[in-house]
């Protein structure tokens, strides 16, 4: 052992191409350091089952939401309930829940309010942590106080309502945006990126004769693609998982974000109120089942974050770490 | 250019801090015309609200529900993040880790309503699990509605979350472990358990500190819409904690000034609670939420 450890050296953890130097007797993974010696085998089987119950836990209950919205009625009568075991490609109930009605109009409301507040948050938070991120500027201790001291005190729930309905707010879809647009979470995450930029850069530029915009935008902002993305998908997923301030802010049917239709038609029991159109369709004979039209629900509402997300996954480590160290 | 925030902040965060003296008023809403205006001709009480509100023996119920849930959550869910990020850490092959990963990171971006209608559907009245043990000739499992369960419930949904998500910092910790440490301490003959010991967990104990201090500082909030949403299924007594007696108090049942006086509580307590964790984990000789200055 000692002496294949003076030979080798230290080798990185991360897993590389690159394989070890003369083939030992054992097969070992490229990957494990030469010192760490092999892993018993009951160890091994051990985290192999915890790990295959955990990756199972997530993805059995999304397989058998997806299977079910696409099942026909005569399966969820054969399975008595929730299908695992594909037997059709039955569209019918995406088609209902999409021909008008709640959902669609849902799904309409949760896009807009989703795109429009990712937007304004994205901005305003860049905008706050590039002014935040250069110490010597403006009363930056104290504005940097300002935003940190959040952290410590809440204004508490009957207050905010009051403020956000003493506003003229209630059932403004802007009641959904404007109280949660800034996070100061992900404001000291993108912070502490820009502070890693190098002064030097910033100071040629200007010299330059770039404007702090100009240098924010064509300097700054492309060097920190991956935080921005983070953020984003943060404040992306915020939005469209609004609930609670639906339920206190909005009134309208008209302007329920998809959560709140989610949770009538499944949490509160009550039978789904699609549109009138939906039973005329032509193609459509029987009426669509409703288990599979609830779980097509429960499908739209979890597809945005699927898709997104593994184009952000890559970068979670970094965005959040520099985040939690830096904080 | 920090500006929009700032306002923005003042406005949404700083102004309802403020609010909060209405803790100290019987609000009527009634009395003007917004709420501005009925806040200033609502009638001073001093400490009216408080006196009643510790004299509600629901009030008690929800502060003894928030305190078990954070007690039972603190014991059977905080380790178990350190647990997944250890044993994500020693899988050597980097697909099969990226790919645990993205697929436990992933219930993180659910909704509550998502999450509660994921249980719903495996172990509720109609779901998977109850319809495998009927055709199994069994007496399907209540635990959906059950309210002596509902601890165990709440906090299985809470693992199912963010136990991925909980993990990305200790791993990050992990990475950050010089790896010479384990060499030398392998070459001096220190077996897996012991490096484990004496170099991963010593390693971890800043950021484990840490997120204990913050999760005591917190020790109030358990979480809201998780609670809201259950509530029908399985009874007031079981699910109300601090922050649904608040919202029941103020905004369904009217009583403004009561809500608003449990809900100053609150923020009081939680704010005491982080500042005395923090001072001992500097007197622990740990760096804390924020540093000493």
């Amino acid at each position: 052992m000692t002496a294949q450890l003076s030979g080798a050296g230290p080798v990185p953890a991360a897993p590389t191409t690159a394989g070890p130097p003369a083939p030992p007797p054992r097969r070992r993974h490229p990957g494990r350091p030469v010192w760490a010696g092999r892993p018993s085998t009951s160890l091994t089987i051990g985290k192999g089952v915890v790990l295959t119950l955990l990756v199972a836990a997530v993805l059995v209950p999304l397989w058998a939401v997806l299977v079910t919205s696409l099942a026909s009625r005569g399966t969820i009568d054969d399975a008595g309930g929730m299908v695992m075991i594909p037997r059709e490609f039955d569209p019918s109930a995406y088609i209902t829940i999409f021909s008008g009605g709640d959902v669609t109009r849902a799904v309409w409301v949760s896009t807009l309010v989703t795109v429009f507040g990712t937007t304004v948050s994205l901005v305003l938070t860049v905008l706050a942590a590039y002014g935040l991120s250069r110490p010597g500027s403006v009363a930056h201790r104290g504005l940097l106080f300002y935003f940190l001291l959040t952290f410590l005190i809440f204004p508490g729930l009957v207050p905010s309502y009051l403020v956000v309905t003493g506003l003229g707010l209630k059932d403004s879809l802007w009641s959904l945006i404007l109280p949660s647009a800034i996070s100061v979470f992900n404001l000291v995450v993108i912070r502490a990126f820009f502070m890693n930029v190098p002064a030097e850069l910033l100071d040629s530029a200007r010299i330059d004769g770039a404007g702090e915009l100009r240098i924010l935008t064509r300097i700054v902002l492309p060097l920190s693609k991956a935080v921005i993305a983070v953020v984003g998908l943060f404040y992306a997923v915020g939005y469209w998982n609004v609930y609670f301030n639906a339920v206190l802010y909005i009134d309208s049917n008209d302007k329920f974000p998809i959560q709140r239709v989610l949770q009538s038609y499944i949490l509160a029991g009550q039978s789904p109120n699609v549109s009138g159109a939906s039973v005329s369709l032509p193609g459509v004979t029987a009426y669509p089942p409703t288990l599979a039209v609830k779980m097509a629900v429960v499908v739209v509402t979890v597809i945005p974050a699927v898709i997104i997300y593994p184009f952000v996954q890559r970068h979670f480590t970094k965005g959040v770490i520099t985040g939690a160290v830096k904080g | 250019m920090a500006a929009p925030a700032a306002v923005l902040l003042l406005v949404f965060h700083y102004l309802p801090t403020l609010g909060n003296i209405i803790a100290f008023q019987d609000y009527n809403p009634f009395v003007g015309d917004d709420p501005l205006d009925a806040f200033l001709n609502s009638e001073w009480i001093g400490f009216g609200n408080f006196e009643a509100l510790f004299r509600d023996p629901l009030f008690w119920d929800a502060v003894r529900n928030t305190l078990s849930i954070t007690a039972f959550q603190l014991v059977f869910f905080f380790p178990l993040p350190i647990l997944l990020a250890l044993i994500l850490n020693s899988v050597v092959s980097g697909r099969l880790r990226g790919f645990v990963q993205s697929v436990v990171y992933l219930p993180h971006f659910f909704s509550w309503v998502l999450v509660v209608t994921f249980f719903v559907q495996m172990f509720g009245g109609a779901g998977l699990l109850a319809q495998e043990m009927r055709q199994a000739g069994l007496e399907p499992w209540g635990i959906m509605t059950n309210p002596d369960t509902f601890i165990v419930l709440v906090t299985a949904e809470a693992v199912w979350k963010d136990l991925g998500w909980g993990a990305i910092v200790f791993l990050a910790a992990l990475s950050a472990i010089d790896q010479n440490l384990y060499e030398a301490a392998a070459a001096d003959g220190a077996g897996r358990w012991r490096r484990l010991w004496h170099i991963t967990l010593p390693g971890l104990r800043p950021v484990i500190v840490l997120l204990l201090i913050m999760r005591l500082g917190d020790a109030l909030s358990v979480g809201f819409e998780q609670f809201i949403l259950q509530r029908e299924a399985v009874g007031r007594e079981a699910a109300e904690v601090l922050d649904t007696f608040v919202y029941y108090q103020a905004i369904s049942t009217q009583q403004w000034g009561l809500g608003a006086a449990a809900g100053l509580f609150k923020a009081v307590v939680g704010l005491v609670l982080i500042l005395t964790a923090n001072k001992i984990a500097h007197r622990l000789g740990e760096q804390g939420v924020y540093a000493k200055s």
